[in-house]
C-alpha cells in the first residue's frame, strides 16, 4: 500500500510539474465522484492505447463517465501492465486495456500474472488480418503461396510483428492448414509496422501479414497484392478473397477488449459492464470505429469470458506447435 | 516548378496569424518536453491529440512539426549545459558539448548547435520537399542484410569515440553490449537474462542508461570531488558568442552532418542516433586536430547536432510519402492523420496537397522560430552554469529522476538509474569512457536483430551479407575507416 500512494504522489507530482503546461490545454473536468482509470498496456500510439484514448474520449464527451484518465504502462506484450492492473484486487474505478496479443505474450513470456487474474469485461474491437505479396512477386493466389510452403517451407519468409504476435500465429494457422510443416515457418520479426512494410514492399521477404489497416494504403495504391483476408467473409471496399475460399480453415481476428480488476463485487462488475454497454451503443463509439477501421466485435460479461478460455486454447496450441511455448 | 507554387501556396497557409502562434506553441511546448529525458515528441503528441482534435487539421499538424523540431533544440541544450541528453539523439553532443560548458565555452557550444540544427532543419526541409519520392525508393531497398552492414559501419565509428585507451573504450562497449542482451529476444520471444524480473523483459531503455552514466555520474562525481576541496565558480571565458574560428570550424560540420543525417534518417531503421555517431566519426577523420575531439571540439557539437535535425526531417520522407512509420513520433504522427480520416502515402500529395504543403511551410517557420527564440537565450542558458554547484546538480538529480520515472511510470527504473548511476561515478573515477556502453546498448540490439533477420530470410547463407551490392559497399566503407589510416600511415613512412 505505502508503495502504492508513495507511487501516485510521485505520478502527480511528475504531470503537475513537467506537464503543467499540457495540462492547462486538456479538457478540464468538473469535480466528479465517478472517476475512471484506463491503463493502456503500451506506448503512445499503438492499438491498446488508441483504444484506451477513444474510450476516454467517448465516455468523457458522452458523460457517461465525468472524468477519464489515460495511463500507459507499456512492456512485454501487455504483461508489465497486466501484472501491476493485478495488484488493484476489487478496485472498480480501474480498467485495462488488453487482447489476442496479450494471450500469446503470457504465453511466450511465461507470465506468472494471466488473464484469469483479472474480470473480462467485453471483446470491443476487431481487425481481421491480411497476406500480402509485393506487386513484383511471381505468387498470385493463397494456392500458389502453400504451394511454395509445402515444398520447402524455409523458402516462404513471412514478414510481420514481434514474435508469437497474431501475424506470427497467422502464419503457424495458415501453414497448418495448408498441411506444411509448422516447426519450419520462416517467420521473419520486424520491430513496428513500417519496418515490415519497408522489408515487404522492398522485397526483401516472400510475403507480410499484418492488420489490414497497416497495408491499406499500399494495397490500393498497387504496391501490394492482397492474397487473402483472415476474415469468415469479404470484407467492403477490399478486393481480396477470405482464407476459408481458398480452402485454408483459418478465421482470425486481432481483437481488443477490456478488463476490470480481479475479485470484483457483484455489484461493482455489472456497473462497469453498464458502463461499457452505454459506451458501445453511443454514437461517438460508432464515429470512432468507423473512423479507424475497427469492425465492432462487440461480446460482454459470460459471453466473452467463454471465448476467451476458448480463444486461449487454441493460442496455446498453435504457439506450441510452432515452438515458440513448450 | 509546380512543387515550388505549391510551397509558396503553403507558405501563404503558414504564415496567417493564427497558424504563426499555434507554431510558437508547438516549437515552446518541444523545447521543454526536449530539455526532459524521458518525456519525448511522440508522448506528447499522445497528449495532445484529444485537444488538438477540435483544431483543423492544419494547425495540428503545424503544432506538432514545431513540437518534433523543438524537443531537439531542447535536448541538446541540456546534454551541452548539463551533460543530460534529453533524447538519445544528442547524445554523441553530451561528449564534446559538455566539455566546451566546462571550459567556458557554453555559449558558442549552444551557438553551434543552434545554427547547425537551423542550416539542417532547413536544407533537410527542402530535401523533403523535393526528393522525397526518391528518397523512398532508394530507402526500400534496404533489407536486413544492408541494416546490418550500415550497423558496421557505425561499430566502426565507436572507434572514434573510445578515448585514449583502446582497451579501456572496447571494456566500455563491450558492457553496453551486455547490457543490451537483456529482455525479450525479437527472433523468438524468449525471454533473456531477465531473472524472471518482468520490468526486465523489454530491455534496459537507453535512456535510463544514458541519464544514469551522463547526469547522475557526473553529479556524483562532482559531489565526491567539492567533499574534498571547495567550490570553484564556473567561469564563462573568452567572448559569448561564436568567434571567427569557431564560425570557420562549424560550417562544414554543419553541411557534413546534414549530408548524412537527411538520407540515413529517412530510411525505414535508420534513427537519429546512428547519424550522429557517423557524423562525430567524419569529423574526427577530416579534423586536423583529432587530438581534440573529447576534449571539447566545436566540430564534434556542430556536426552531429547538424545530423539530428536532418535526421528528424528524413524521418517525415517516408512518412509522408509513402505512409511508412519509421520511429514512435511517425507512428503517432500517422494516427494523427488517420484521425482526421487522412492516409499518408503515395496519394496523400495529391488528395491532400494544401495540407502536406502547409506542413512542409511550417517545418521551415518551426526552424526559423527555433533559432531566433534560441540565439538570444544562449547567454541567458549558459548562465545556468553560475549557479552554486550543489543546487546546480541537485536539480539535475531531480530533473533526471522525474524523467525516467515518465519513461514507464515504474519506480523499478529509478533503483536502476541509481545502479547506473553508481556505475557511471566509478567509470569516470577510473578514467573508463561512458559513451562506447552508450552507444554498444543502442547499436547491439539493432545489429543483432538485423543479422538474425537477413540470416534467416537467406536460409543460413552468410554470404548474403558480400553479394547484396548495397550491403558489400558499406561492409567496404567501413572496411576502409579501420584500415584507411593505418594504410596511409605505412604510405607516409
Amino acid at each position: 500500500m505505502n508503495e502504492l500512494t508513495r507511487r501516485q504522489l510521485m505520478k502527480s507530482g511528475v504531470a503537475l510539474s513537467t506537464l503543467a503546461t499540457l495540462g492547462t490545454l486538456l479538457p478540464q473536468a468538473a469535480l466528479a465522484l465517478d472517476e475512471l482509470t484506463v491503463i493502456a498496456p503500451a506506448a503512445p500510439g499503438g492499438g491498446w492505447d488508441q483504444t484506451a484514448r477513444s474510450i476516454q474520449e467517448v465516455l468523457q464527451t458522452s458523460g457517461i463517465v465525468k472524468a477519464v484518465q489515460v495511463d500507459n504502462v507499456p512492456g512485454a506484450g501487455g504483461t508489465v501492465g497486466l501484472a501491476q492492473f493485478a495488484n488493484s484486487k476489487g478496485d472498480a474505478s480501474k480498467l485495462l486495456v488488453g487482447g489476442l496479443v496479450m494471450v500469446g505474450a503470457i504465453l511466450t513470456n511465461k507470465s506468472p500474472v494471466t488473464l484469469k487474474d483479472v474480470t473480462p469485461l467485453a471483446r470491443l474491437t476487431g481487425e481481421y488480418e491480411v497476406v500480402v505479396v509485393p506487386a513484383a512477386s511471381e505468387l498470385n493466389s493463397m494456392a500458389d503461396l502453400v504451394a511454395k510452403l509445402k515444398a520447402d517451407p524455409g523458402s516462404v519468409s513471412w514478414g510481420g510483428g514481434s514474435a508469437g504476435g497474431t501475424d506470427h500465429i497467422l502464419c503457424g494457422l495458415i501453414a497448418k492448414a495448408g498441411g506444411a510443416d509448422v516447426t519450419k515457418v520462416n517467420y521473419i520479426a520486424f520491430s513496428g509496422g513500417g519496418e515490415a512494410l519497408a522489408a515487404i514492399v522492398g522485397g526483401h521477404v516472400t510475403a507480410g501479414v499484418s492488420g489490414i489497416g497497416e497495408f491499406e494504403a499500399q494495397i490500393k495504391a498497387g504496391e501490394l497484392r492482397a492474397l487473402a483476408i483472415s476474415s469468415p467473409e469479404r470484407l467492403p471496399g477490399l478486393d481480396a478473397p477470405t482464407l476459408m475460399e481458398q480452402g485454408l480453415d483459418v478465421e482470425l481476428a486481432n481483437w481488443r477488449g477490456i478488463f476490470a480488476a480481479g475479485e470484483l463485487a457483484d455489484g461493482d462488475r455489472q456497473a462497469l459492464l453498464d458502463v461499457i454497454d452505454q459506451m458501445v451503443k453511443s454514437d461517438g463509439w460508432k464515429n470512432i470505429l468507423s473512423t479507424r477501421g475497427w469492425m465492432d466485435v462487440y461480446l460482454a460479461g459470460d459471453d466473452f469470458a467463454s471465448y476467451l478460455t476458448a480463444e486461449d486454447e487454441r493460442i496455446t496450441a498453435i504457439l506450441k506447435e510452432i515452438g515458440l511455448v513448450s | 516548378m509546380d512543387t515550388l507554387a505549391a510551397l509558396l501556396n503553403g507558405f501563404a497557409i503558414a504564415f496567417t496569424p493564427a497558424n504563426l502562434l499555434w507554431s510558437l506553441l508547438g516549437v515552446t511546448l518541444g523545447t521543454a518536453i526536449g530539455v526532459l529525458p524521458g518525456i519525448g515528441p511522440a508522448l506528447t503528441i499522445a497528449l495532445l491529440l484529444p485537444v488538438t482534435f477540435h483544431l483543423d487539421p492544419t494547425a495540428a499538424f503545424i503544432i506538432f512539426g514545431g513540437l518534433y523540431y523543438g524537443a531537439m533544440y531542447g535536448s541538446s541544450t541540456t546534454s551541452i549545459l548539463l551533460n543530460t541528453p534529453g533524447e538519445t539523439g544528442s547524445i554523441v553532443t553530451a561528449i564534446d558539448g559538455h566539455m566546451m560548458a566546462k571550459k567556458g565555452r557554453a555559449a558558442a557550444a549552444l551557438a553551434t548547435a543552434a545554427i547547425g540544427s537551423f542550416v539542417a532543419g532547413t536544407i533537410a526541409t527542402v530535401g523533403l520537399s523535393f526528393v522525397s519520392p526518391l528518397m523512398v525508393k532508394i530507402a526500400l531497398l534496404f533489407g536486413p542484410a544492408e541494416y546490418f552492414s550500415l550497423m558496421i559501419l557505425a561499430f566502426v565509428t565507436v572507434s572514434a569515440l573510445l578515448g585514449d585507451s583502446t582497451l579501456r573504450g572496447m571494456s566500455s562497449l563491450f558492457i553496453g553490449l551486455a547490457i543490451g542482451l537483456i529482455g525479450i529476444d525479437t527472433q523468438t520471444g524468449q525471454a533473456r537474462f531477465t531473472f524472471g524480473l518482468l520490468p526486465l523483459l523489454d530491455g534496459i531503455d537507453v535512456v535510463v542508461v544514458a541519464v544514469g552514466l551522463f547526469a547522475l555520474g557526473e553529479a556524483f562525481h562532482v559531489a565526491y570531488r567539492l567533499a574534498r576541496a571547495p567550490d570553484e565558480l564556473s567561469r564563462v571565458t573568452g567572448s559569448l558568442w561564436m568567434s571567427k574560428s569557431d564560425w570557420s570550424r562549424s560550417w562544414k560540420p554543419w553541411l557534413r552532418g546534414t549530408a548524412i543525417g537527411f538520407p540515413l534518417g529517412s530510411l525505414p531503421a535508420g534513427g537519429t542516433e546512428i547519424p550522429t555517431f557517423l557524423s562525430y566519426l567524419t569529423e574526427k577523420r577530416l579534423s586536423k586536430k583529432p587530438e581534440e575531439f573529447g576534449q571539447g571540439a566545436i566540430e564534434a557539437v556542430a556536426g552531429p547536432e547538424a545530423a539530428n535535425n536532418a535526421a528528424v526531417a528524413g524521418v517525415l520522407v517516408p512518412l509522408l510519402s509513402f505512409g511508412l512509420p519509421t520511429s514512435a513520433t511517425a507512428a503517432i504522427l500517422l494516427a494523427a492523420f488517420q484521425q482526421y480520416g487522412l492516409q499518408p502515402g503515395p496519394m496523400l500529395f495529391s488528395a491532400n496537397s494544401t495540407l502536406v504543403w502547409a506542413l512542409i511551410a511550417s517545418l521551415y517557420l518551426g526552424n526559423f522560430m527555433l533559432l531566433v527564440l534560441n540565439l538570444p537565450l544562449v547567454g541567458l542558458w549558459a548562465k545556468l552554469l553560475l549557479i552554486p554547484r550543489p543546487y546546480l546538480y541537485g536539480g539535475i538529480l531531480m530533473f533526471s529522476m522525474l524523467g525516467v520515472f515518465s519513461l514507464n511510470n515504474a519506480v523499478f527504473d529509478l533503483w536502476l538509474l541509481l545502479g547506473i548511476g553508481v556505475v557511471g561515478f566509478l567509470m569516470r573515477q577510473m578514467d573508463y569512457p561512458v559513451a562506447p556502453l552508450v552507444v554498444g546498448l543502442i547499436l547491439g540490439p539493432l545489429a543483432e536483430g538485423q543479422f538474425r533477420r537477413a540470416y534467416a530470410i537467406a536460409q543460413g547463407d552468410v554470404s548474403v551479407f558480400f553479394t547484396q551490392p548495397i550491403s558489400l559497399a558499406l561492409l567496404l566503407v567501413a572496411a576502409l575507416c579501420v584500415l584507411g589510416p593505418v594504410i596511409l600511415r605505412r604510405m607516409r613512412r
